[in-house]
């Protein structure tokens, strides 16, 4: 078996005020996973993210991306592995035209005239944005920048992506055109985590669910499982709860239902009448 | 006494073509109002329009007018604005005033510009604080702060002010599911204890169906649909409208169409 995408180790993170924000993690995340970070504000989760690109370096313990220690490698070059997309889009968006803010990571990776070009072109249209090329990011919407923020990501046609609560801001459109980018760059073999708060989101596109509370992992399994009644007290102990479709699913003694979809297939399964059976 | 606006039309300075076009509304003291609509419907604009930034502050054109208590928001000086009405923005990071050096002082920094006395100024700081359940944070530095709490003690600078209305530009967009239950309770306790009339735009629909008692539709910069928010958040044509019907409606609706929606809803309705 090959290494993982994204291996974690004994990680500790503590701020310089003394505040210990990650405490023994040990996360590993294979190629292609579709993954969800939750957990209450201040848990840990953006913390966590901030190592995989070397924003943050542990205080101990160890964070291999690809195989290779992050703290030994440079920025740029893990830039190649790891493209993250921020809470606020305003913490990293600088330049006075869309098309060059999205351009600026594939420039620096030395992508260069038509080829630079295609790549921006692409990465716009991806997001909706193609025809906005020469605006001036901040003549854009916030929900927009959300988008131009994702754009840039995409531009890296990295093998990680990291996309830091993709959904705040986004009308039901935008939250659809989210979903479908994510399984687009799932179905093209790229590694996704997602950080959120909306249940509802990470039960219907991830295919794994971390659960943080208070810098540690407290659960780690398919939503199936992290959001089935069993789970709820270590939910409930992060603030958290399962989607409106899990507690409906529940209730009605249908199993794990985390999403929408399962809730109505299980429940015309329940309610089917029995043609044949196991006997 | 109320908030309105009348037959409002606005244009962005520099462009022809208007953000909003004949919007008017009201808002009552202690009346919550949800506003709804997809990406770019002019949410935000409304917001700017409502509490008097625009066109006093950004310029613009205005037709038909806004008027607070009965001041034009045309003619009103920003203090007199800062205290009839507060302003949450989408972005709560960008509104704090980057010159507190704790969130205490940040917190404080409306009332102290309004020369009361010290008590008051401490009593306001303190009781915003603690109506957000952020005493916590009281000591921590505000640019150190995650998005979730930035939200959280910028909306607590507004409440100091202690404005007659306050127009919340996604108040709970950064929050924890916990968050954003906890600032839902705090604003409908502000509107019935205190009599706050608030303007809320959001795009969790679940919290609008729990705080608002009626919701507008914005779209394309006009008023499509208002209503009970009961009956608004239900309606078909919001989906077309981009607005995400809440958790509860989707699943009602999913289960009418597999014929199973008595047993889903009584479930629903059964949930504590």
């Amino acid at each position: 078996m090959s290494n993982p995408l994204v291996e974690v180790s004994d990680l500790v993170f503590v701020y310089p005020n003394g505040v210990r924000a990650l405490d023994s993690i040990d996360l590993r995340i294979e190629r292609g996973e579709r993954l969800a970070i939750i957990g209450q504000n201040g848990s840990g989760k953006s913390t966590l993210v901030r190592h995989f690109v070397g924003l943050l370096h542990a205080t101990s313990g160890e964070v291999r991306v690809d195989g290779q220690p992050v703290g030994r490698r440079h920025v740029a070059e893990l830039a190649r592995t790891v493209a993250i997309a921020f809470q606020n889009p305003d913490r990293q968006i600088f330049a006075a035209r869309v098309r060059d803010e999205v351009g600026f990571g594939p420039r620096n990776l030395g992508l260069r005239g038509a080829v630079l070009h295609e790549r921006v072109g692409a990465a716009l249209r991806v997001v909706g944005l193609d025809g906005r090329g020469d605006a001036n990011p901040y003549d854009l919407g916030y929900s927009q920048r959300k988008l131009l923020a994702l754009a840039c990501v995409v531009a890296m046609d990295a093998p990680l992506v990291v996309l830091d609560e993709p959904t705040t801001g986004q009308d039901a459109r935008g939250v659809r055109r989210i979903e479908a980018i994510m399984a687009e760059l799932a179905a093209g073999g790229t590694t996704v985590v997602a950080i959120s708060h909306d249940m509802r989101f990470v039960a219907e596109n991830a295919a794994r669910v971390v659960v943080m509370r208070a810098g540690r992992i407290v659960d780690d399994g398919p939503p199936a499982t992290v959001f089935s009644e069993p789970s709820w007290p270590v939910l409930g102990s992060t603030y958290l709860e399962p989607p409106l479709a899990a507690r409906v699913g529940a209730r009605l003694g249908l199993g794990p239902t985390p999403t929408e979809r399962t809730l109505v297939a299980r429940a015309l399964e329940a309610s089917a009448p029995r043609v044949s059976g196991p006997g | 006494m109320t908030l309105t606006l009348e037959a409002v039309t606005y244009r962005y300075p520099g462009t022809a073509r208007p953000a909003l076009a004949d919007i008017s509304l009201e808002i009552a003291p202690g009346a919550v109002l949800g506003l709804v609509g997809a990406n770019e419907a002019g949410k935000s604009t409304l917001c700017l329009l409502a509490a008097g930034l625009a066109p006093a502050t950004i310029g613009g054109r205005i037709e038909g007018r806004v008027v607070i208590d009965g001041l034009a928001t045309v003619a009103a000086r920003p203090s007199e604005l800062a205290q009839r009405c507060g302003i949450l923005f989408q972005n709560a990071e960008t509104q704090l005033s980057g010159t507190a050096a704790t969130v205490w002082e940040e917190v404080a920094f409306g009332p102290r510009n309004l020369s009361l006395s010290l008590a008051e100024i401490a009593e306001r700081t303190d009781w915003a604080l603690g109506i957000l359940g952020i005493e916590a944070l009281a000591p921590r530095e505000p640019g150190r702060l995650s998005g979730g709490q930035a939200q959280l003690v910028a909306l607590a600078a507004v409440l100091a002010m202690r404005p007659a209305y306050l127009v919340l530009d996604e108040p709970t967009s950064q929050l924890d599911p916990q968050g954003t239950k906890m600032v839902g309770s705090a604003l409908q306790r502000l509107a019935h204890d205190t009599g706050v009339g608030l303007l809320v735009v959001e795009h969790k629909t679940d919290l609008l169906a729990s705080i608002a008692e009626r919701c507008l539709v914005l779209a394309d910069g006009r008023i499509v649909g208002g209503g009970p928010s009961a009956e608004l958040l239900a309606d078909p044509r919001l989906d077309g409208w981009g607005v995400e019907p809440p958790s509860a409606v989707r699943i009602e609706r999913a289960a009418r169409s597999a014929g199973l929606a008595e047993a889903m809803l009584s479930a629903i309705a059964a949930l504590p």
